[in-house]
Order: structure tokens, then C-alpha cells, then sequence
């Protein structure tokens, strides 16, 4: 981390020293009162100024940010004290350099101005004083009675001084109990190692080891703990690049259209409930031990050739399975990948990561019950908001009227906390001192980036409290944890060099070869014939809780688009059959529940299912997440946590408009996202360029552009991208992107500068998706330049179509003469000029844009002037792979690459120089900078009928 | 020109209308004439039919003005305009009204170059509805703006950031075209009305209206010298007028037919541009004309004639148009460009048909009724027809803004377009802005050229012998 935190420090350290007295004498002459007295009263410099504090230059310091539990290896761009901005560790295994989504919108979070920022006792002001004074008043006689009517609530315990002070609560309160609670947590993946092999472990995959991977209904590119890494290492098995033609093979079963389908080289679309049944025959046909020979003529045509890849790929494959399928399907892919030699290769077990595993669900069914019967004196929420995500049928806000002193401590004033006697205000994890693991165990501490916005404490702080007296501050508290574990005997460096770098180094979980126990498949071999409904996360607002991220909200989701919105997704066979109609509102009933939710007819639905999401129709999000969507939560029960059978489903007539970014996903034969199985490209590798002729130079009127120096470009690599959109937020994030809300999307005017278009491939009740993300193509020939009346979007003399915000007056022609309609306009002033909080997120390197301008992508313009002034002052070029941009740098799959055209030896130049290499719409004779490499597939050749 | 010659042509003309061109009726003398005139504009007791019309434009003026005020306070996100469709309601209007102006420069200038009689007594109304129609375009290309309180910076003028506008671009050159234009069709329109506007004020009875249009006439004594002179001046505006009739339309579809948008980028676009011009500009003259003409009993100087030629112009256009738009998909299908031939398709059988179809049934197939002269010469007839054709040349326009721009090249930024109120608004309170306009000028001043008709008198023909 050292050459990050050392970047440009002596050579400004001249410069600001200047600056400030220039500063002081500009003020005391223009106060008159510089000859007199110093003029004390008018300058407010530092009084001590930080150590390193240049203004202008960012900061870097590495952190992690927090899903679930689970860490993932951050760095973060720091201004003045302000984070504003989150790139990935690259030493940390989960990140790589990358981050996922959430962890790129993690910096909004911190900022959101609805954030909880005082105790509240019965919804009225209190202090943390009081509530200090009353928990141990509470506690007194509790302590007596041995902890005996103190329960505590948490959300999964991964971070290892969280669970030691835990424990050290259990030691002092005996009897007290403590439950865990995540509604989208891994609750079959426990169950299943717990069937498996008779004990709780912890699992993941080394995916660049694995030539073929199998996911069972797995979006593994956008949930989970290592999604960022998986994509990763799938990307780079199949990076054909000249003469290396070798990929890596992807079979996806899979019960909704996801990423991780689209990009599969052969998809099964499948109903829920069919997934199991064709595990067990898949598992039957690569002859795992234990499992009859079934087999069905459904799925002939393809257990036949995947079994034959998977076993001509022993050890050298993967099976992954989705965390919302049954625990039985969990076990028998344990001892699938067993079978297959795959433990230890592609497939990696270790103890579990929690301090405690647990079922869960009977965890918080236990709770409920104590709380019923009145035994719970005090009740301690920690994060979490079970009162909106419980399983319906668990009654939790009626108990959580039972117990005589509730305590809801959380970033957010929530459902929870309208129950409960407190509620108090959490910190973000970039405010406080932390630690949490990856998902192979590697520990980072966290460590804060910025002072505490609000008078708020976080989770460890909060657990001191009911130990020591008086708290102690969380740094103490994670030192004085890692002081015992490191054993270091100099525990200064240690801790130095463990927070500097982001990680605590080797500290991963050691690998085991746990024994498998004999499964029972039974279970999965049962298949209903009515309509099933499944349960997901939302892949942004996950179970609800960013619900008040508006980045998040105004994401598009990966396949449909849709923003601000959950949906009730279903095949278009399925809607017609039960009369259900697109975006009008249909009532889902289980039991005696139901939920009314708009319908959205998604291709990839497999007919007779039905797909809902977790995550909106919050009552109390803050006025970004309230109201919103349906909650899918009031369906949900202990019993069917992500897959209800034979459901019951009416249209109620009414529409409901939803908002979506893409309204047309067929490329209407154009073929602007050119993909091609690794075949053609055995034959012809250049088909691409083919596809899209580029005219000659001489086809324009304007004479040509010469680049003497640097020649800025990208090229995209269309087989790597998984359609994460991590690159959407980054962009967002880096470069002050507003969003516009719902209505404003339904206009059609929404701000990203970078979309990832997405289109059906193939038969569309079945289909394959083709990715695409389109950033501007700064192209040679602009065709927006030559109209712009005022000259506000002008030709740079290193390759950048530059847009002048300043100098525009809004005519809009460069919008309609773009042909890749990259360009996006302030309609309204969307930009936030006035909430203080969102103020300190903003990227000062770049304009806030006001109303009437247009914007689009500069190729982060801000950070190739800041690499060309380090440059000239150590008087030097720029470096061949030295600029990186935000979407570059956040990209898990290296999809995105920019750089210096005119040098040979950067990136860009060696992928623009592939025979893969293409321009959309070259035709028109615009000559992007932005070129894509063709996407290539590698269908199994034995399985004749490739979609493409 | 001399007048003797002048004479001979007209004498000519009389003599190929065999009897049937009756361009004043029998009655009209040169007294007659100028009261009739003068007296709409001195009479204190306005007609009824102008307070109307006059009230109805006001009302929607003021609506006008509040849907401004909104726009420029909120922004033009208050319009239904998005990405793609950049352009929309605003951009429409503005072709539209510009082409609603040409009608009233071509009688003005072709037709009085090509020395047609028959355009004097009209000629004066058709010019207000020029006025009119450039006022109202002109203003849309700045409301439609993003900011529009810097739309000088399109200008070219001195400035301390040393910044031109960039010519290259097609608004610049609009910019240009518009000013121009809207300079001579004032200076023509002027300079025509001198000899008039001195005989109202030989006629005023009050002082006021004296003096106004004392001033306005410039001192006019109608001496021979100043007839030649202004004889020459009109016709040297004429001669400048004729080439911008077809410059102003050309400019303006520039602006659609340099960039590479499906549907736009077509060199055919200034012979249709110039002709829909026409076609539209033609109608709304006729329509005026004919209200104008009921309203203050000008049955005998604006006669079946009149009507009879207009519709011929309506006529030709039309089928004109008809014959653009077979061309530019023949080319089109011809060319072999995907995307414009997926353009040609969306716009007859995709989302936007209805807009396109409705152009067809009011814009081409409506007009083809003028095939009779019973048609012609029924100004009730006429001035349906004429409605309807310019409703169909505004349907025309959005249709080439909304189904270009709404599917373009990329099929994932498709999307279409919806209006607002807001662009409901700005185009009818455009309409309430026209109106009043054209029926204050034709109540300011003289609404019929008194100089010229009187040429077409007879006793300025042949001795005084009445026909």
C-alpha cells in the first residue's frame, strides 16, 4: 500500500506550503488589516493541519467493506478527511482491485442523510447517557439472575472481536441468549454441509482451476461473498487472446434469467422444483455413490454430454449451487464435487467462518417463542430489522411488543426500531474500528475514514457496553482483541502493517477435506405441477437494507432493467395463461397472505414459476426506499423461505407503470454485440471486423485528427464482461453522477454515463443474453462535435471527445446525432446542490453539473490530467498502463481496458490489435476509441442445438 | 420595370383568363376601395369576428406566457422531450411555423417577380401570417434550449472568451437563415405598405392616428419619383425574398439532414422541406384569407380567383410531397441501409403509424379534393381542406422529430415519447401568439395592398372601360 499512500506527497509538499502563505497575505490584504495585527479573526487555517493533509491530492486508505457479514478488501480514495471514493484491495483475495456493487455504493450509505443521528426512547430525543444509565439499571437484576432474560439479536457474526465479545457476554451473562438472524443469508448452505458432512463448513471455489463449472440455479457473479472474485476467475479462463484459444465451459440450470445464465455457453431453463430432480440424475450419471440411476427423457439431451465434460474434467471442474435451493441439493453437490475429485481443486472447505453457525431460522422461531412467553426482560438488536424480514408466520413485531425493554440499534430508524422502547444510532463501518473476514477467512480490520457524522456507536462499542464500565473506544477494543491473537512480539508493526495493507496477511481459514456422510436425495425428486413461486435477493438492496441507497435503487437491474421497483416476474406463456398482463398489478396469495406487485413479463422465466424479490415495499426506508415496490417478506414463511408450491396468482386490472432504462432488448438483427462460438473464431478470427466494415479515412469532409503524444482509448472485452454493473456505480460514484428518481426514469432520463446493455439471444421463452457496456466512444469522426452550435463538446488533441458543461446551452443535436446515445441531459437541476451530507461525497476533481447541460462519459478526464501533471513533474510520459478509469479499476473480470493507443506496450493497444477487436457502428465512419472485442462462446460440441 | 410595359403584361394576362380570371369584381372603384380599407383600420366599433378571434389568441397568449414562465423556471424537464428523442414538440413548432411564414414571402416575392396579379390583394394578409409564423418560430428554437437565457452565445459577436459558434453545425447556419429572413420579409412587408399607409393617414380624423401613421408613412406624397423608387425597392426586396423562399428551407432542413440520424440524413430533405412549406404556408394563407374575407366582406377584391389559384398551390404541393416520400423510401429500399429502411418501416407500421397516417389522410390525400374546382372555389371547402393540411404538416413534423430520433441505431436506447402538458401548452399558446398577431396587423394596417389592387382596376387598365 505504501506506493498508494506516497503518490505525489514531496513534490506538492513545496506547493501548498506557498499556497497557505499566499492565502494568509491575499487575506490580510484584503482585510486591511495585515500591517497592524495578524489577522486572526478572518483565517481559519489549521490549527494543528493534519500530517499529509495536501488539498487536492487524495489520500488511499485500505479498509473493507461489509455484505452480510463478510469483508471485502477496499481502498479508499480519501479528500480532506472525506472518503468519496471506493476501489478494490488488489491484495485481498475476495477483491482483487475489483469491488462489487454494494461495496462501490457502500460510500453512499455512509453519506445518506436519513441515517439514524440520535437516541430515541419511544421515538423522543434521548442521549446515550441515559440509555447507558438505564441498560444497566435494566441489567442490574438480570445480572442477578445470570443473565436470565437478556437476549440478544444479530445478524450473521463473522468479524472475530465481535464474536469474542460475545462470547465474553455469555461468560458474564450465563444464561443469557444470543440469536442470529439474516433473511438472505446462507441458510441452505449450512443445512447442507451439515448434511453432507455432519458439521458446519465453510465453502468456496477456486474457479480459474476449473476448466468446466456446473451452477445449479447459482447467480454466482452477483451474490454472494466472493461473487467479485468468481467472476474473476472465470473470466480469465476463457480470455482468447491470438493464437490461445482455450476457455473454460459454463452450464447454468437455472430457475430465472440471471448473469451468470446469460453468459452460460448452455442455459437450462427449469422450474425451481425440476433443478433438484436434474441434480440428482446428473449425480446418478457421474456415478456419485449412494444416488440411484434415474433418469427422465427431459433431460437426455443434456446430462449425457455434461456428464461426460464433468467426468473427462475430473478435479479440474466445479459445481456450484444457489443458496436459495433446498439443503438436500446443497449435500448432494458436496458429494458431486466429491465424486469428481474436485475438493481441494476447484472446490475449497474450511471451518466455518461465523463465530457461531446455526440454523437460523429455528434460532429466531426459538426467540420469537421466549418473547411470546414473556421471559425476555431485555432484548438487544444489533443490526438487522427482523420486524420487516421475518418469516411472516413468526408474528415478530407482535412479540417484540412483549418484552419490556427493546433495544434496536441500527444505521437506520426502521420498522425494527418503531417497535422497540430505543432505537440507536449505528456507525457506518467506514466510521469505526472493525475487523470482518472474506470468504476464504482472510481478516481485514477495518478502519475509519472520516470522523462519525452523527453521535453514533458501533457494533463493537455497543457489546463493551454491556461488559465494561466504562466503554472503551472501538480502536481500543479491536487492538486489545488482535493484541492477544497476533502473539506478534512487536505488536506495533504488526498492527501497522495488517490495517496499512488491508488485510492481516496469512490469516486465511486452513483448508480441510471434511468426510462426506451418505445423503439423502429423496427430497429433490418430487415435482409439483401447479405454480411455484421463488424468492431472491434483490442482487442491490439485497434483503431491504440499502433500500435507502438511491444509487442502488436507480441501478438497473442486471436482465430487466427495471429501476426503483421490484417486479412479479413471469413468462409471457404463464401470464396468458392466468390472465396476467405487463405492468399491471397481480395479487399472489400463499396461505391466507398475499401481496400485490406489479407483473413484468421476463424471457428466461421459466413457465409456471414465478419470481419475486426481497427488498422493497418498506414502510420506513427514508423518503429514497419508502413505498416503494411490494414487500415480498408478507409471503414468505419458516417453511418456504425460497420456493412456495402451487400458489395462487390473479390479476387485479390495475396498472402500475415500471420504471426501466432499457425498453428494447432485441438487436433487431444489427449485431452490434457480435458474438460467435470459439469455432468461427478457430476459422476466421477476424468475423467481427467483418461484421462491422470500417470505411476509409478519407470518407469525411474534416481532415484528420493527429494525436502526437497520448491517443486515449478503451477497449472492452465482451467475452469477459458477466454484466455486473459494478462499473455503472464506479462511474456514478467517480464522477458526481446524479440520479433522477422514478418518474424521471419512466422519461427516459436517467444520468449514467455508462449503461450495460443487455439483449435477448435465441428463442426468447428461452433465451441467451448478449452484455454490452456502452461508455462514449470518444469517437475520431464525433458526429456530436460537428453539430454543437457553441463548440461545448469539442475534439481533445489526445484522442477525447470533450464536453464543456460551462459552454453549453442545451440544444440537445448532439444527443440525436449520437448514434450510440451515450450522451445524457440535465432536464431538471438532478444534482443535489443543497444537502450538506452528499456534498462531502462528491469527487472534487469533477464539475457538479447544473440544469440544462449535457454530460456524458470524458474517459475519467480527471484522472489522466492528474496522471499527466505527476508526470511533468517528475518529468517523465505517462506510463503505458498508468490511467486507469473508474470503471476499469472496478471491473472484477478485466473486461474494461484504457490506456495510451499510440504506445505500443499498453493494454489497450495489444487488445485493440486482437483479430477479435471490432467498433460498434463503424460503418457510420465515426471511429470510436472505444472498440470491443467479439464475444466468443465455447458450446459443448456434443450438444448439438447451440442456441446461436 | 416601366408601366407601360407593366400594362402590356397585365393586359396580356387579362386576355388568357378569357373572362374567367376576375381578379376584382365589377363595382370596385378606386374610392371605394380605400374606404373600405382605410376603414377597417379607422372604424373605432370593431366587428364582432375580430374581437373573437382576436380574444381566443389573447387567451391562449396568456397561456402562452405562463407555460414560458414555467420552462424557463423549472427547466425543460417540464417537456415530455428525453433521450433519444432530444427533439420534440418545441422543434416541431418551430418547422412548422416556419413554414406557415413562406407562404405569404412566396406570393410576395415569386409571385411578384413572375408579375401575378392576382397575388395583390392578398398579398398584404399573406405577409401578416409571414410575421406572424417567423415570430412564433423564432422563439422555440431559444425556449427549447437547456438554458435558454444564453442563446446569444450562438451569435457571432465579440467576446472576451475569443469564442466563436462553430460553424460547422447546421443551427449556426439556421441561426444565419432565420435572421435573415425575418429582416426581409419586415423590410418587404414595410416597404409595400408605404403608399397605403399614407392613404390612411390622409384619411384619419383623429390626431393620434395621424400622427402614427404619419410617421409610419415616411412622407409619402406619392409623388412619381417616390412610386418609381418604391416600385424598384420592392422589387429588389422581391428579387432577395425568392431565393431566401427556398435558402430558409433549405437551412432549416439542414439541421436534420447533416446528421446521421435514420430519417433524416437524406439529400432530398430541402426540395421537401421547401415544398411542405409551401404546402403548409399556402394553407394557412388560404385559411386567413378566407376568414379575413367573410369577416370584412372582401368577396369583391378577393375573389373565387384568388381561392381558385391557391388551391392549385395546395394542389401541386401535395402530389409533390407524395412524390418525395415514394422517392426517399425507393431510395431508402434501394440503398440498402438497415437502419434506414427499419426507420421507413417503424414510421408507417410502428408505434408512431397513427402520426403517420394521419399526415397522409390530412397532408396528401385531403388536398387531392382540389382536384375540382367546385373545391377550389368553395371557400368552405377550401378552408377545411386548408385546416386540415396544416394539422397534417404539424403531425408531419413530429412524426420526422418523435419516429426518427425515438429508434435509432442502438435498439437498447429506443424508447418513445409522450407529451406533457407543458408541450401542449407552448404549442397551442403558439397558435393563441399567432393569431393575435395576425389579426393586430390586419387591424393596425391596411390588410389589403391599396396600390396594387388599384392597378387591377379597370379604368388602370384599359382607359377606365369597365369589363
Amino acid at each position: 500500500m505504501s506506493e498508494l499512500i506516497t503518490i505525489g506527497e514531496n513534490p506538492v509538499e513545496a506547493s501548498r506550503r506557498r499556497f497557505l502563505e499566499l492565502m494568509g497575505a491575499s487575506i490580510a490584504l484584503a482585510t486591511g488589516a495585515g500591517c497592524t495585527r495578524p489577522p486572526t479573526e478572518f483565517v481559519m487555517p489549521y490549527v494543528t493541519p493534519p500530517e499529509q493533509a495536501i488539498p487536492g491530492v487524495a489520500r488511499y486508505y485500505a479498509t473493507a467493506a461489509v455484505t452480510n457479514g463478510i469483508a471485502e478488501g477496499v481502498i479508499a480514495e480519501t479528500h480532506l478527511g472525506r472518503p468519496t471514493k471506493i476501489e478494490g484491495n488488489p491484495r485481498h483475495p475476495a477483491s482483487l482491485g475489483a469491488t462489487s456493487v454494494l461495496s462501490q455504493a457502500s460510500i453512499l450509505d455512509l453519506y445518506d442523510p436519513f441515517r439514524a443521528k440520535e437516541v430515541t426512547k419511544n421515538n423522543e430525543t434521548a442521549s446515550w447517557d441515559q440509555f447507558t444509565v438505564e441498560l444497566h439499571a435494566a441489567l442490574e437484576p438480570i445480572r442477578k439472575a445470570n443473565g436470565r432474560g437478556l437476549s440478544l439479536l444479530t445478524e450473521t457474526v463473522v468479524s472475530p472481536t465481535l464474536g469474542w465479545q460475545l462470547q465474553r457476554v455469555l461468560e458474564q451473562f450465563p444464561e443469557a441468549r444470543w440469536h442470529q438472524y439474516d433473511p438472505a443469508g446462507p441458510h441452505s448452505s449450512r443445512k447442507g454441509s451439515l448434511n453432507a458432512f455432519g458439521r458446519y463448513v465453510n465453502t468456496y471455489y477456486r474457479l480459474d482451476q476449473a476448466n468446466v463449472m456446473l451452477s445449479l440455479d447459482s447467480d454466482f457473479f452477483t451474490y454472494g461473498p466472493a461473487s467479485t472474485r468468481y467472476a474473476h476467475d472465470y473470466a480469465f479462463g476463457r480470455k482468447v487472446r491470438g493464437s490461445n484459444t482455450q476457455m473454460n465451459r459454463l452450464y447454468v440450470a437455472e430457475s430465472t434469467l440471471t448473469s451468470t445464465g446469460g453468459k452460460a455457453d448452455h442455459r437450462l431453463q427449469l422450474k425451481y422444483s425440476d433443478i433438484g430432480r436434474f441434480g440428482v440424475e446428473l449425480a446418478a450419471a457421474i456415478g456419485v455413490p449412494g444416488v440411484a440411476a434415474v433418469s427422465s427423457p427431459r433431460f437426455e439431451r443434456i446430462i449425457g454430454p455434461l456428464s461426460q465434460d464433468l467426468l473427462a474434467n475430473r478435479g479440474r471442474s466445479a459445481i456450484l449451487v444457489g443458496e436459495n435451493q433446498p439443503p438436500a441439493l446443497h449435500a448432494l453437490v458436496h458429494a458431486m464435487n466429491a465424486a469428481l475429485g474436485n475438493a481441494g481443486h476447484a472446490v475449497a472447505y474450511t471451518e466455518a467462518l461465523e463465530t457461531r453457525p446455526e440454523n437460523q431460522i429455528e434460532s429466531l422461531k426459538t426467540l420469537v417463542a421466549e418473547m411470546n412467553a414473556g421471559t425476555v426482560k431485555i432484548l438487544l438488536i444489533i443490526n438487522g430489522n427482523p420486524a420487516y424480514n421475518a418469516p411472516n408466520d413468526l408474528g415478530f413485531s407482535d412479540a417484540l411488543a412483549r418484552v419490556q425493554t427493546s433495544i434496536h440499534f441500527g444505521l437506520y430508524h426502521d420498522e425494527t426500531s418503531q417497535h422497540t422502547v430505543w432505537s440507536l444510532p449505528a456507525s457506518h463501518f467506514y466510521e469505526s474500528w472493525s475487523d470482518a473476514r472474506a470468504f476464504d477467512g482472510t481478516v481485514t480490520i477495518l478502519q475509519p475514514l472520516i470522523e462519525r457524522l452523527y453521535d453514533s456507536r458501533s457494533e463493537v462499542e455497543l457489546l463493551d457496553l454491556l461488559v465494561e464500565m466504562p466503554n472503551r473506544a472501538s480502536r481500543t477494543i479491536v487492538r486489545s482483541y488482535w493484541q492477544q491473537q497476533a502473539g506478534a512480539y512487536d505488536f506495533e508493526t504488526w498492527w501497522r502493517k495488517a490495517v496499512g495493507e488491508g488485510m492481516i496477511p496469512a490469516s486465511s481459514l486452513p483448508e480441510s477435506q471434511p468426510a462426506l456422510q451418505p445423503i439423502d436425495v429423496g427430497s429433490l425428486l418430487a415435482s409439483d405441477s401447479g405454480i411455484e413461486l421463488t424468492f431472491r435477493a434483490n442482487p442491490y438492496l439485497y434483503d431491504g437494507r440499502y433500500a435507502g441507497n438511491a444509487w442502488l435503487q436507480e441501478l438497473p437491474r442486471h436482465i430487466t432493467k427495471l429501476t426503483w421497483d421490484n417486479a412479479i416476474h413471469v413468462s409471457a406463456r404463464t401470464a396468458e395463461r392466468h390472465g396476467l398482463r405487463h405492468q399491471q398489478i397481480a395479487r399472489i396469495k400463499v396461505g391466507t397472505q398475499y401481496v400485490e406487485g406489479a407483473v413484468w413479463l421476463s424471457p428466461g422465466q421459466p413457465d409456471d414459476s414465478i419470481m419475486v424479490e426481497f427488498g422493497y415495499g418498506r414502510s420506513r426506508a427514508g423518503p429514497i426506499g419508502t413505498g416503494i415496490g411490494f414487500d415480498a417478506y408478507r409471503i414468505r414463511t419458516t417453511t418456504g423461505l425460497w420456493h412456495v408450491p402451487n400458489i395462487e396468482v390473479s390479476n387485479t386490472g390495475a396498472t402500475y407503470p415500471l420504471a426501466t432504462t432499457q425498453m428494447n432488448k432485441s438487436q433487431h438483427g444489427r449485431d452490434l454485440v457480435v458474438s460467435q462460438p470459439i469455432t468461427t473464431y478457430q476459422r476466421d478470427p477476424r468475423f467481427a471486423q467483418k461484421a462491422h466494415p470500417q470505411p476509409s479515412y478519407n470518407d469525411t469532409l474534416y481532415p484528420h485528427w493527429e494525436y502526437p503524444h497520448y491517443n486515449w482509448g478503451m477497449a472492452i472485452d465482451l467475452t469477459a464482461c458477466v454484466n455486473c454493473q459494478a462499473c455503472v456505480i464506479a462511474c456514478q460514484a467517480e464522477n458526481n453522477i446524479p440520479v433522477v428518481g422514478k418518474q424521471q426514469v419512466l422519461f427516459n432520463r436517467w444520468m449514467h454515463w455508462l449503461r450495460v446493455d443487455v439483449y435477448y439471444e435465441g428463442d426468447w421463452s428461452e433465451p441467451s443474453a448478449r452484455f454490452a457496456p456502452i461508455p462514449c466512444m470518444h469517437c475520431e469522426n464525433a458526429p456530436c462535435e460537428v453539430v454543437c452550435p457553441v463548440q461545448a463538446t469539442v475534439h481533445s488533441s489526445d484522442g477525447l471527445n470533450e464536453m464543456i458543461y460551462n459552454r453549453c446551452v442545451g440544444t440537445r443535436f448532439c444527443s440525436n446525432n449520437c448514434p450510440y446515445k451515450v450522451r445524457r441531459f440535465n432536464f431538471l437541476l438532478y444534482a443535489d446542490w443543497f444537502t450538506d451530507q452528499l456534498k462531502m461525497q462528491r469527487n472534487p476533481d469533477v464539475t457538479v453539473r447544473s440544469r440544462g447541460v449535457i454530460e456524458k462519459c470524458t474517459y475519467c478526464v480527471q484522472r489522466i490530467r492528474e496522471a499527466e501533471i505527476r508526470a511533468q513533474m517528475e518529468n517523465r510520459k505517462i506510463q503505458a498502463n498508468e490511467v486507469k478509469t473508474a470503471c476499469q479499476q472496478v471491473c472484477p473480470t478485466a473486461a474494461i481496458v484504457f490506456g495510451n493507443i499510440n504506445d505500443s506496450a499498453s493494454e489497450v493497444s495489444r487488445m485493440k490489435a486482437e483479430p477479435l477487436n471490432y467498433g460498434m457502428l463503424t460503418e457510420l465512419n465515426t471511429r470510436p476509441h472505444t472498440t470491443y472485442l467479439a464475444e466468443l462462446r465455447n458450446p459443448n460440441p456434443a450438444i448439438t442445438n447451440y442456441a446461436d | 420595370m416601366p408601366i407601360d410595359e407593366k400594362e402590356r403584361l397585365q393586359a396580356r394576362i387579362r386576355r388568357i383568363g378569357a373572362g374567367d380570371v376576375v381578379l376584382v369584381r365589377p363595382g370596385v372603384t378606386s374610392e371605394s376601395l380605400t374606404s373600405h380599407i382605410a376603414g377597417v383600420i379607422l372604424q373605432p366599433n370593431v366587428p364582432l369576428f375580430w374581437l373573437t378571434m382576436f380574444g381566443i389568441g389573447i387567451i391562449a397568449l396568456c397561456m402562452f406566457v405562463i407555460a414560458v414562465a414555467i420552462l424557463l423556471d423549472v427547466g425543460i424537464g417540464e417537456l415530455g422531450t428525453n433521450i433519444p428523442v432530444g427533439w420534440a414538440f418545441p422543434i416541431a413548432n418551430y418547422v412548422w411555423w416556419i413554414e406557415i411564414a413562406v407562404g405569404g414571402s412566396l406570393l410576395s416575392s415569386i409571385l411578384h417577380l413572375t408579375n401575378q396579379k392576382w397575388r395583390n390583394s392578398i398579398n398584404r394578409i399573406a405577409e401578416a401570417v409571414t410575421l406572424a409564423g417567423i415570430m412564433c418560430a423564432s422563439l422555440y428554437p431559444v425556449l427549447h434550449l437547456g438554458r435558454a437565457w444564453i442563446f446569444y452565445w450562438t451569435l457571432p459577436y465579440p467576446n472576451t472568451l475569443t469564442i466563436q459558434p462553430n460553424f460547422r453545425s447546421p443551427l449556426i447556419w439556421d441561426v444565419f437563415g432565420i435572421f435573415t429572413y425575418a429582416a426581409a420579409s419586415v423590410l418587404f412587408w414595410y416597404l409595400d405598405m408605404i403608399p397605403d399607409l399614407a392613404a390612411v393617414r390622409d384619411r384619419a380624423e383623429n390626431r393620434i392616428a395621424y400622427l402614427i401613421f404619419g410617421v409610419l408613412a415616411l412622407g409619402w406624397q406619392g409623388s412619381s419619383k417616390q412610386w418609381r423608387m418604391q416600385e424598384k425597392g420592392s422589387l429588389l426586396l422581391a428579387g432577395i425574398l425568392t431565393p431566401l423562399v427556398f435558402t430558409v428551407h433549405t437551412v432549416v432542413s439542414f439541421d436534420f439532414a447533416i446528421a446521421l440520424v435514420p430519417g433524416w440524413h437524406s439529400t432530398i430533405f430541402p426540395p421537401y422541406f421547401v415544398d411542405g412549406a409551401i404546402l403548409a404556408g399556402i394553407s394557412m394563407v388560404s385559411m386567413i384569407t378566407i376568414a379575413l374575407r367573410s369577416a370584412f366582406s372582401f368577396e369583391n377584391i378577393i375573389t373565387d380567383q384568388h381561392l381558385n389559384n391557391l388551391g392549385k398551390i395546395i394542389l401541386t404541393t401535395s402530389v409533390f410531397l407524395f412524390y418525395i416520400y415514394c422517392f426517399d423510401s425507393f431510395t431508402n429500399w434501394y440503398g440498402g441501409n438497415p437502419y434506414e429502411q427499419y426507420t421507413d418501416r417503424f414510421r408507417v407500421f410502428g408505434n408512431y403509424a397513427w402520426v403517420f397516417w394521419t399526415f397522409v389522410a390530412f397532408g396528401i390525400a385531403a388536398p387531392q379534393l382540389l382536384w375540382w374546382k367546385r373545391n377550389r372555389t368553395d371557400p368552405r371547402a377550401l378552408f377545411v381542406i386548408s385546416l386540415l393540411v396544416v394539422i397534417g404538416m404539424w403531425e408531419e413534423r413530429y412524426m420526422l422529430m418523435v419516429v426518427s430520433l425515438s429508434h435509432d441505431f442502438m435498439p437498447s436506447a429506443w424508447a418513445n415519447f409522450a407529451a406533457t402538458a407543458e408541450d401542449n401548452a407552448l404549442l397551442y399558446g403558439s397558435c393563441g401568439l399567432f393569431l393575435a398577431m395576425v389579426f393586430l396587423l390586419v387591424r393596425l394596417f391596411p390588410m389589403v395592398p391599396l396600390h396594387s389592387v388599384r392597378q387591377l382596376l379597370p379604368h388602370a387598365q384599359n382607359g377606365g372601360a369597365i369589363e
